[in-house]
């Protein structure tokens, strides 16, 4: 019995320490954050700031930070992203209906095509990609960008939503035909609500993927009002390397969406990844 | 209408599901549905890559970007390549990287994993959605907090290596700048990319072992095994397909690892270059960009990739991912 409790002691402790060593980055980011300057650059650094203070969120909010507003940067991001879990979602959702309903020619090519597009290296395709965006006049422009991201975002977000059209029987599809309804009909009568929570999963994954992605950006855009959060923030990064309460302030605000968002459809996600794997 | 979906419930119990069930669709519907991800997928992901192929023989610099046409070179790019030492250091950084970075986050993100599998369910969904943070960490932002974190002034680091005892760790820590080497810095890439990449391995392996029906570890027991010879001939076997997987994916995400080491060291840094930092900066890192070399080297770095991607499609493929 004594052995027993000691077991659960030791791995429940363990687990809070892999908790900690998990968190500790994430969590050292916000506290540098909230840091005056004396306490960041202390020679005994401490867990939390003792006097916290706004000073560095206020100089990334307003326009402290490479003359644009933070907020620009933030509407950049954010208009990428919809457009793209828009645009993408939509993809998704045909293509996934095709190959969770239908059996046709090309389908497993198809499958095929969908992951193997998923491991070509974008930093490879980051030079053709420049070339005929500058041929369409479309480099430093978001239009532009918006369509690689939906490139980017779409097979990921088929294979992962294929999994949820399968799992609607097709029994209730069938029952909507044979009550009259013809497949435009069914699809949003039926399928629609249903799937709609592998949706949302779907949708907040293509929205993170286009969030966070740095390479095209830096690369196609120019403007430093057409940049993207990231870019901004290695932008500041890199040319004022040691205001690291201002850095992390900003890293912050980017960051704490992600979190959410991820931490809201973490299961689905991996039970999209690895659906096949471990279903045995 | 929403009234159908009452009647559509009852419907299971009058059909069964077959797998061929004769239904008039007009047959261009399935094609029609997956046209605009092939017209996506072709413009922007095989196109290019036939670019890069084509290119990999040109010269393309700042004459052919003002609309001149590419002047043809056969495989002069790939000679002058191969020649230069400074390719094959970027290419044994891209390996030994990828090497170490792949077998860290298989090893620690298998130990989480089975940790987790061991957790009560309230402790285990705490530490998961703990682990997950670094997973949902933007890669821009890892590098950035993990600069700061390993960074001289107030890098809190290098303040606990020059607190620990110097018989365990060394003296010398204070201000240490981890930067410096191509070896240091590579050590703070890998464990931001292990960091980062972890958590996956560790859900997935979970996944596994929840998928796994406990009959077999009690019959394991009733038989006399013990925890160790359960684990090598229970859970290794059943995880097998899974670490396959993962496995490749770890490996063509370390293999072209670039936000990471861009931010931290930077494109002046050609020292801890990788492949595809090497390719990024032939193609865009000067005034007098080399495109044509750059798809040499992006050319080499697809190739290795599209191995390993066969590979990954071969195990997919036997797992019946494709059906």
């Amino acid at each position: 019995m004594r052995s027993r409790r000691l077991r659960k002691i030791t791995l429940n402790g363990t687990g809070v320490l892999v908790f900690l060593a998990s968190i500790f980055p994430v969590f050292w980011m916000a506290s540098t954050a909230f840091k005056p300057n004396n306490e960041i650059f202390s020679s005994t650094p401490k867990p939390l700031p003792a006097h916290p203070t706004l000073e560095h969120f206020d100089l990334v909010l307003n326009g402290g930070i490479a003359e644009v507003s933070f907020w620009a940067y933030f509407r950049n991001s954010a208009i990428l992203a919809i457009v793209t879990v828009l645009v993408s979602g939509l993809m998704a959702l045909l293509a996934a209906t095709a190959v969770a309903r239908f059996r046709f020619r090309f389908r497993t090519t198809f499958l095929i095509m969908l992951l193997v597009v998923q491991m070509v290296p974008c930093e490879a395709l980051v030079i053709p990609l420049f070339l005929d965006l500058k041929r369409l006049e479309l480099l430093d422009s978001l239009p532009g960008l918006a369509i690689v991201y939906i490139g980017f975002a779409a097979p990921f977000a088929i294979w992962m939503l294929r999994g949820f059209v399968a799992a609607v029987p097709k029994e209730l599809e069938e029952a909507a035909a044979i009550d009259g309804a013809g497949p435009i009909r069914t699809f949003f009568t039926v399928l629609l609500p249903l799937v709609a929570p592998g949706l949302v999963a779907t949708s907040i994954f293509s929205f993170i993927t286009a969030w966070n992605e740095f390479i095209f950006a830096f690369t196609f855009l120019d403007d430093q009002d057409k940049y993207t959060l990231p870019i901004m923030l290695q932008f500041f990064f890199g040319r004022s390397g040691n205001a690291w309460g201002p850095i992390m302030a900003a890293s912050t605000l980017l960051t704490i969406p992600v979190i959410v968002f991820f931490l809201l459809v973490q299961r689905r996600m991996v039970s999209g990844l690895t659906a096949g794997a471990v279903k045995g | 209408m929403l009234d159908t979906a009452p009647a559509a419930r009852k419907a299971p119990g009058r059909r069964s599901s077959g797998p061929a069930r004769p239904r008039r669709r007009p047959r261009m519907g399935p094609y029609l549905l997956i046209a605009p991800t092939v017209v996506v997928i072709a413009v922007l992901m095989f196109w290019p890559v036939i670019q890069i192929g084509v290119m990999a023989f040109q010269k393309v610099g700042n004459r052919q970007l003002r609309g001149e046409p590419a002047e043809q070179v056969g495989t002069e790019n790939f000679a002058t390549i191969f020649k230069d030492p400074f390719f094959w250091q970027t290419l044994r950084h891209t390996v030994l990287f990828a090497l170490v970075a792949v077998s860290l986050t298989l090893v620690v993100g298998t130990l989480i994993g089975l940790l987790l599998n061991k957790l009560g369910r309230r402790m285990s969904g705490f530490v998961a959605s703990g682990v997950m943070v670094a997973w949902a960490t933007p890669p821009v932002t890892a590098a950035i907090i993990f600069s700061w974190l390993f960074g001289t002034t107030g890098g809190v680091v290098d303040w606990l290596l020059a607190l620990l005892p110097d018989w365990l760790v060394g003296g010398g820590w204070d201000d240490y700048n981890w930067f410096a080497t191509p070896l240091s810095a590579y050590t703070v890439l890998t464990v931001c990319v292990v960091w980062q990449a972890c958590p996956f391995v560790a859900v997935s392996v979970l996944a596994g072992l929840k998928s796994m029906p406990s009959e077999l570890y009690e019959a394991a027991r009733v038989d006399g095994s013990g925890p160790w010879r359960t684990f090598w001939s229970i859970t290794v076997p059943i995880l097998k397909p899974i670490f396959l997987v993962l496995v490749v994916m770890s490996i063509i995400w370390d293999f072209k690892v670039f936000t990471q080491l861009f931010v931290m060291a930077g494109l002046a840094n050609r020292d801890s270059f990788n492949l595809s930092l090497y390719a990024y900066s032939e193609a865009f890192g000067s005034l007098n960009p080399k495109l044509g070399m750059g798809s040499a080297i992006a050319m080499v770095l697809t190739v290795v990739l599209l191995i390993v991607t066969a590979l990954y499609v071969r195990v997919m493929v036997r797992q019946g991912e494709t059906r």
